[in-house]
């Protein structure tokens, strides 16, 4: 199964680059380089250290901001799920985050933080938080009654109901939630980078554009695209191993 | 026929069989719904009590008032004597749908109660392992609910509720997801288990036959709001075999009589 499952990953990462290859190669667009040549650029920025330089840099706010939207999320988000009253006044403050347009905020606050690393942060966050939130407090809600009643019956106290039933019972939908608050928080840190300020790899991609250098441009891109895959890869892996008897869905009637 | 039986709903039991738990007066409302009103009901010590009555006449809602579990909305429970206001080390609940942790292993799951009373993991474990060999589930320990039969998980409910070794054990129809022969089997089984241990046990069925066949005293609900209709105690073939007591014709009377008495309410 694991084989089979990895066989048609790769399958569909080949007809994918296949399909951009002739598209570059037709071409769609004069700006659209073929897969060859954007995988060129990205050996050669890899290879002249161009590539480390921005990622250095534009991993600082995605890694400060997904680590604050994880830890943060989580945690309001089980009190949302917990207490009703944080529930009222919390859940909409996401709701409306997460349905804000945030290319609309991001002049605000530079105006409030300047161009540093704050406003790039608050940008990954707010794209990250919502939906990790949002995720963790409905996960919590729904906890199946009977299992919490199971535990009161056999003496658990409130913090064990709370760690070894209600965190266990919630965590696929926990996850699911991480897994899309890491993807937005990645696109969060992009964006930060094309409207704040040109840093790291948003300004491969800005730079790259200006002087129509569109291998580059979209080697960047593509980098960031991977590295993305790469870690939701890695956050099911944690998932998997630390809730085994998870995976295969609940056990209904 | 020597069974003794009363419309009373509290009926004096003999010195050495006194209650191990008694409910008094218990009204039970949700919302609107009236579900149980003013039913009081005596369960003498190291014997086994069956609720029978219709789907939805309040016979989960009795047994989880009598764990703690829910607040009556007036009356009260007392357990050896002690006034319930809420679980308590001294029951242990067998559930309807086996309330399983899903990402636990079967060792996990019979050892949780263990578990929540602080008794380490080692001892733990070796508790657990006996109950699962006890239930029949020897070499499952490691497997995991879903991989699990529905027979299985709920023998996975009775294995974890005897393992924290309570003085009463509250059964609310253990038996409804096994097959007919498995069922017969767990009927022996439960039969021996009353005898060899002097455990209360308070057990729901929907089956006549079964309450007839395993119970020292069976209490007949009527349906909502649920009352107390008739205390039957099946007295005759107690003592008789596993195989003769379903021969035993006050076994089938007594199963007669019930079905005359509830079917006005099916039909
Ligand atoms: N949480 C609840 N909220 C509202 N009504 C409830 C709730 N739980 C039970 N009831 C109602 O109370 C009545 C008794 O329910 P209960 O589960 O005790 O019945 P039961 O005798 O165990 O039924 P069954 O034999 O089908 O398991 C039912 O009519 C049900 O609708
Ligand atoms: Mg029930």
């Amino acid at each position: 199964m694991v084989s089979r499952s990895l066989l048609l990953k790769i399958l569909s990462a080949l007809i994918l680059f296949g399909a951009w290859e002739i598209a570059g190669r037709i071409p769609v667009s004069l700006a659209f380089p073929t897969f060859l040549e954007s995988m060129s650029a990205l050996f050669r920025m890899m290879g002249d250290g161009t590539l480390w330089v921005a990622y250095a840099e534009t991993l600082q706010p995605l890694v400060v901001g997904v680590a604050i939207s994880a830890f943060l999320g989580i945690g309001i988000g089980l009190w949302v799920g917990l207490s009703k009253t944080f529930d009222w006044l919390f859940s909409p403050i996401f709701i409306v985050m997460q349905a804000a347009p945030l290319a609309a905020l991001i002049p605000l606050l530079v105006l409030a933080y300047g161009i540093g690393l704050t406003s790039k942060v608050l940008v990954v966050c707010i794209m990250a938080m919502p939906v990790i939130v949002l995720n963790t407090s409905s996960a919590v809600r729904n906890t199946p009654n009977s299992m919490k009643e199971m535990a009161r019956s056999y003496l658990a106290s409130d913090l064990d109901v709370i760690l070894k039933v209600i965190i266990p019972a919630a965590s696929p939908v926990i996850f699911a939630g991480l897994r899309l608050g890491v993807s937005a928080g990645f696109i969060g840190a992009i964006l930060a980078e094309l409207k704040i300020t040109p840093t790291g790899v948003g300004d491969i991609i800005t730079f790259s554009r200006s002087i129509a250098d569109y291998p580059s441009m979209y080697a960047a891109i593509f980098s960031i695209i991977l590295l993305a895959v790469l870690f939701l890869n890695l956050l099911e892996a944690i998932e998997s191993t630390l809730f085994k008897g998870n995976q295969r869905g609940y056990v209904s009637d | 026929m020597d069974m003794s039986q009363t419309d009373a709903p509290i009926e004096p039991v003999d010195a050495a069989h006194e209650s191990a738990v008694s409910t008094r007066n218990i009204s039970k409302n949700y919302g609107e719904v009236e579900a149980l009103r003013d039913l009081s009901l005596e369960f003498p010590r190291g014997q086994l009590t069956s609720l029978l009555g219709p789907s939805g006449c309040g016979k989960t809602t009795l047994l989880k008032i009598i764990a703690g579990l829910l607040e009556p909305t007036s009356g009260e429970v007392e357990v050896n004597g002690k006034t319930v206001t809420g679980p308590g080390p001294d029951r242990a609940f067998v559930f309807q749908d086996f309330a399983l942790l899903p990402w636990a292993s079967v060792i996990r799951n019979v050892a949780f109660g263990l578990e929540m009373r602080g008794v380490p993991k080692a001892e733990r474990e070796d508790r657990a392992a006996h109950y699962i060999k006890e239930v029949g589930l020897g070499g499952f320990e490691n497997a995991y609910p879903h991989e699990l039969s529905g027979g299985m998980r709920q023998r996975v409910g009775l294995a974890r509720a005897l393992s924290v070794d309570s003085q009463v054990l509250l059964m609310d129809e253990p038996f409804s997801a096994v097959d007919e022969q498995t069922r017969r089997k767990f009927q022996e089984d439960l039969l021996n288990l009353v005898r060899n241990e002097n455990k209360t046990f308070i057990f729901v069925t929907h089956s006549i036959e079964e309450a007839v066949y395993v119970s020292d005293q069976i209490a007949i609900l009527l349906p909502r709001p649920s009352r107390v209709s008739e205390i039957i105690r099946p007295t005759g073939f107690r003592h008789k075999d596993a195989d003769n007591i379903r021969r035993d014709p006050e076994y089938l009377d007594i199963v007669d009589q019930i079905w005359a008495s509830l079917r006005t309410y099916v039909e």
